[in-house]
């Protein structure tokens, strides 16, 4: 007789979507900040190279929590 | 293991390359800089041009001339050491990044959070540790959330998301890359019949990516050198 209290059953580790589903936030954090500062030089053609070096630290900001989450992938297993 | 295994020496294959790439960096520099002319040879200023962008681009820009000065040197250090620990892992034969193993990455984020506080106690000894965890211009009451949170993001992540960042970023490379050779290989050899259409695919996205670690290796030891700067910059900022 099947089991109908179980819809639906998961098998193995579900720690294998953890990454993906971390990497979501930075990706768009990543998104805006480019997008932003393309939108900047496009109106502001002569502060291209400021406006760089702020992207950058930018994405390093944001980037550093999708890489904390891979890290978590090999501290907690 | 593989040389001197046994003794307190023992070196692997990552340290190996660690010691192939620092030889290299001395070896373009000695070159570089071994016979200076005032109209640089085409391999003089090539080693100019990288030393240029570190000292216009990184410290005179953060730090401005006098400080940019003073904190060149270590400045430079890093961002060639990361750069070239990080171009190994792109170079056949050798093949995995120095910087892919957490000892070289702590090591300079250590050097990096040394740095930024020694900065900031030699320019406000006595105001840095409290400018750094009350900044001023906030209501007192708000400094019981503000307190906190300057004090992990600034003295404990800090360090840890310089390690992370360099870390991840070539062990991930490092990943793609096999999975992708791997995947060519076992399409090819293994599966045989059509599948083998798809190593096609494979080979040439593993190219694509090995590209594209070139320019993570630099943009890392980029980043790496400039966030120092940054972090030396906001120590030796005047509060206001």
């Amino acid at each position: 007789m099947a089991d109908i209290s179980t819809l639906a059953e998961l098998s193995g580790n579900i720690a294998t979507v953890g990454y993906g589903l971390a990497a979501i936030g930075p990706a768009i954090g990543v998104g805006i900040v480019v997008g932003k500062t393309i939108e900047g030089v496009a109106r502001q053609p002569e502060l291209a190279g400021r406006l760089q070096v702020l992207m950058y630290i930018g994405i390093a900001f944001t980037e550093a929590l999708a890489f904390i989450g891979i890290a978590v992938g090999f501290i907690f297993t | 293991m593989l040389l001197f295994a046994g003794t307190p020496f023992a070196m692997n294959r990552i340290m190996i390359i660690r010691i192939i790439a620092l030889l290299a960096i001395v070896l373009i520099f000695w070159l570089g800089t071994r016979k200076m002319k005032i109209v640089p040879g085409r391999f003089q200023s090539l080693v100019e041009m990288g030393l240029d962008f570190v000292r216009v681009n990184i410290a005179e820009d953060l730090l401005g001339k006098k400080d940019g000065r003073r904190f060149l040197p270590i400045l430079t250090t890093m961002f060639f050491m990361i750069l070239f620990f990080n171009l190994t892992g792109i170079i056949p034969v050798l093949n995995i990044a120095g910087t892919s193993v957490i000892g070289v990455p702590i090591v300079l984020a250590a050097v990096s959070y040394i740095c930024f506080i020694y900065a900031g106690v030699r320019k406000h000894p006595a105001a840095f540790f409290r400018n750094a965890l009350f900044p001023p211009g906030v209501p007192w009451f708000l400094y019981i959330i503000v307190a906190p949170i300057e004090l992990v993001s600034t003295f404990i992540l800090r360090p840890i998301t310089l390690t992370l960042r360099l870390l991840m970023n070539m062990v991930v490379g490092h990943l793609l890359l096999v999975l992708f050779f791997s995947a060519t290989s076992f399409f090819l050899f293994t599966a045989g019949g059509w599948w083998s259409l798809l190593s096609i695919g494979s080979l040439a996205f593993g190219f694509v990516f090995t590209l594209f670690e070139i320019l993570v290796a630099v943009l890392q030891a980029y980043v790496f050198a400039l966030l120092t700067g940054v972090y030396i910059q906001l120590a030796l900022a005047d509060e206001h």
